[in-house]
């Protein structure tokens, strides 16, 4: 499980002639959970997109287990990136399990039925996200929360050992989160994916992941293991405020509180 | 297993579909102005009017409706797909009118030509297409994104100047081209012998052929663009593939028939509430009602004022207004996210 899976060396982007992304540098190991913090327009986002290849171009070398970017087709690279966007609003009318089948889209052909295989997938995906009891319900009659485990789980189906996922729990009530934030660490560590997640939940990045990265005005200011994160030296560079710790009641973590003024 | 209920629940109303289908095409042409006797059907050959009627007039006629029909649901339904919006069809976002501007031109020009037995006012109109098609993803690619709303505005108003320019055209015109482009714009569907259905049969065929080839992709459009991006659709090409079948589709329905509203928008719906969103299963319903649909419209076309005929678009947009609002309206459709 040693084995660099994404090779992130001076990378760049801009968009308009206005840089998105200075200079990343990152390696990311096989099986790690990586969190993606930083402020409102930081390039968190962009990057995700970058690796993806929503967004095109950019200077700088990116590898995808060890082969340059630009050699992947769209399809060759689906199966080893899955991408779970920000909630958009705007959702189309298919059932659960025609959502998550169309995971499957980099396996199949144009005029191949999804075959055993593909089934297998699907199941297995909304096994891990606990959601086979409403795979025929249609996407719009879900709520929030429900919606993102869909799509996450379509992700998983997608069959691609890396997820990038852009603020999964944002929009969730805490009994979800929770959910999410289980089931990705139940991905990550019992299915062994690599999980890249953006997030603005500190204190969850800090009890979920082992590394962080931190980026700010498109630039890494952070990098490294989530314990050396926690401290207003390297808070105050990234968010321009300082904040309260307290221990975390179960592993002694040290985790933000609000203040009271 | 999971899935054996949906697929079960499809199988009902593909059935029905396909049995309206059958008993449209084989009533439509013996209902009309003179009900066709049966041995005339039989006989071709004797020559006597009633089977000319049948099988000069009435057969390639409901040939024409079904292809028609086909063509644009079927066009309409990728144009949704593409826009992820219920309100993209050919018409709104200016495809018909570059259809109809094109083969205004070529008839105001008083051209006649073909390429490969292809008849050039349906070359003109395929051009026309393809020309608004670039015109409205140029606008929307200038200002940068793929945004939908951008794309429908800019459909509305490439509508708006094309529709102009025909006016134009129009008025720029002899007395009998000025008739002919009116009477055209109108939609109809009025043809005699199977000329104009071999001309437009391979316009309908090819372009539903690449829609039935792109089933996946088009679901995963409807997802949205950035997930299909990660499932691995190369989404540009794919657009470009889809913007050429459904030019196909429309400039070779369009050249003939003229502009016919509303089939493009109420068909597709339709056949999603009784589907599903599934392209692979939609695409033959949306085909199949198409077909029938159009061809039921024109049978009303044909008799409601009987021995005068009502062309069909006004028949089309008449039941498309209040579609429209019913649309905007209804609860179902909101609650499957239809809207």
């Amino acid at each position: 499980m040693e084995n660099t899976i994404i090779e992130i060396v001076e990378f760049s982007f801009s968009i308009n002639s206005r840089a998105i992304l200075k200079d990343i540098s990152l390696s990311i190991k096989e099986g790690e959970y990586i969190s993606i913090v930083g402020p409102n327009g930081a390039g968190k986002t962009t990057l995700l997109k970058c690796l993806d290849r929503i967004h095109k171009g950019g200077n700088g070398d990116i590898r995808i287990a060890g082969k340059p970017l630009d050699k992947y087709s769209q399809k060759e690279l689906a199966q080893k990136l899955s991408y779970v966007p920000q909630a958009d609003g705007r959702i189309s009318p298919f059932t659960v399990y025609e959502f998550v089948m169309m995971g499957r889209y980099p396996h199949l052909s144009p005029f191949s039925s999804p075959g055993k295989r593909d089934e297998d997938a699907v199941h297995d995906a909304l096994d891990i996200t606990g959601i086979s009891e409403f795979s025929e319900r249609l996407l719009p009659t879900l709520s929030g929360g429900e919606r993102q485990k869909v799509f996450i789980a379509a992700a998983l189906a997608q069959g691609a050992k890396v997820l990038l996922l852009d603020e999964p729990t944002t929009f969730l009530d805490p009994k979800h989160q929770a959910d999410v934030h289980r089931l990705l660490e139940r991905a990550n560590r019992e299915r062994g994916f690599t999980v890249l997640s953006v997030t603005h939940d500190i204190n969850n990045a800090i009890l979920t992941s082992r590394r962080i990265l931190a980026l700010k005005d498109g630039a890494v200011v952070f990098c490294g293991p989530a314990d050396k994160f926690m401290n207003n030296e390297i808070l105050y560079k990234i968010y321009e405020k300082s904040f309260l710790f307290v221990k975390h009641p179960q592993t002694g973590k040290a985790i933000t509180v609000p203040e009271v003024p | 297993m999971m899935n054996t209920g949906s697929r079960h629940n499809r199988l009902i109303p593909m059935a029905l579909l396909f049995v309206l289908a059958i008993i449209v095409f084989s009533c439509a042409p013996i209902v009309g102005m003179n009900t066709i006797p049966l041995s005339a059907v039989l006989h071709p050959a004797s020559g006597g009017m009633e089977s000319n009627i049948f099988w000069k007039i009435r057969i390639p006629r409901v040939c024409i409706s079904f292809l028609a029909g086909a063509g644009l649901a079927v066009s309409g339904m990728a144009f949704q797909a593409m826009f992820r919006n219920p309100l993209a069809t050919p018409f709104t976002l200016g495809v018909a009118s570059g259809a109809s501007l094109g083969a205004a031109i070529y008839v105001r020009l008083g051209l006649v030509f073909s390429v490969l037995g292809i008849s050039g006012i349906s070359i003109a109109s395929f051009a026309g297409a393809i020309l608004s098609i670039l015109l409205v993803y140029g606008l929307t690619r200038a200002r940068r994104g793929f945004s939908t709303a951008t794309m429908l505005l800019a459909g509305v108003a490439i509508s708006f100047f094309f529709s102009s320019v025909i006016l134009f055209t129009q008025y720029m015109s002899d007395f009998s081209q000025s008739f002919r482009i009116l009477r055209w714009l109108m939609g109809g569907l009025e043809v005699v012998g199977f000329e104009s259905v071999l001309n437009m049969a391979p316009f309908v065929i090819s372009g539903s052929a690449i829609i039935i080839y792109m089933t996946y992709e088009l679901n995963l459009l409807m997802t949205g663009e950035e997930i299909a991006i990660s499932r691995g659709v190369s989404v540009w090409r794919t657009k470009k593939i889809l913007f050429f079948a459904t030019s196909l589709m429309v400039g070779g329905v369009v050249s003939i028939c003229g502009p016919i509203g509303f089939v493009g928008m109420m068909v597709p719906h339709i056949c999603r509430l009784l589907i599903g969103a599934d392209h692979r299963y939609l695409t033959p319903a949306t085909l199949l009602f198409g077909g029938a649909f159009l061809t039921l419209c024109d049978m009303l076309a044909r008799t409601l004022i009987a021995p005068a005929e009502i062309p069909v678009g006004i028949i089309t947009a008449l039941l498309g207004g209040p579609f429209f609002i019913w649309l905007l309206l209804g609860k179902t459709s909101s609650k499957r996210g239809i809207i």
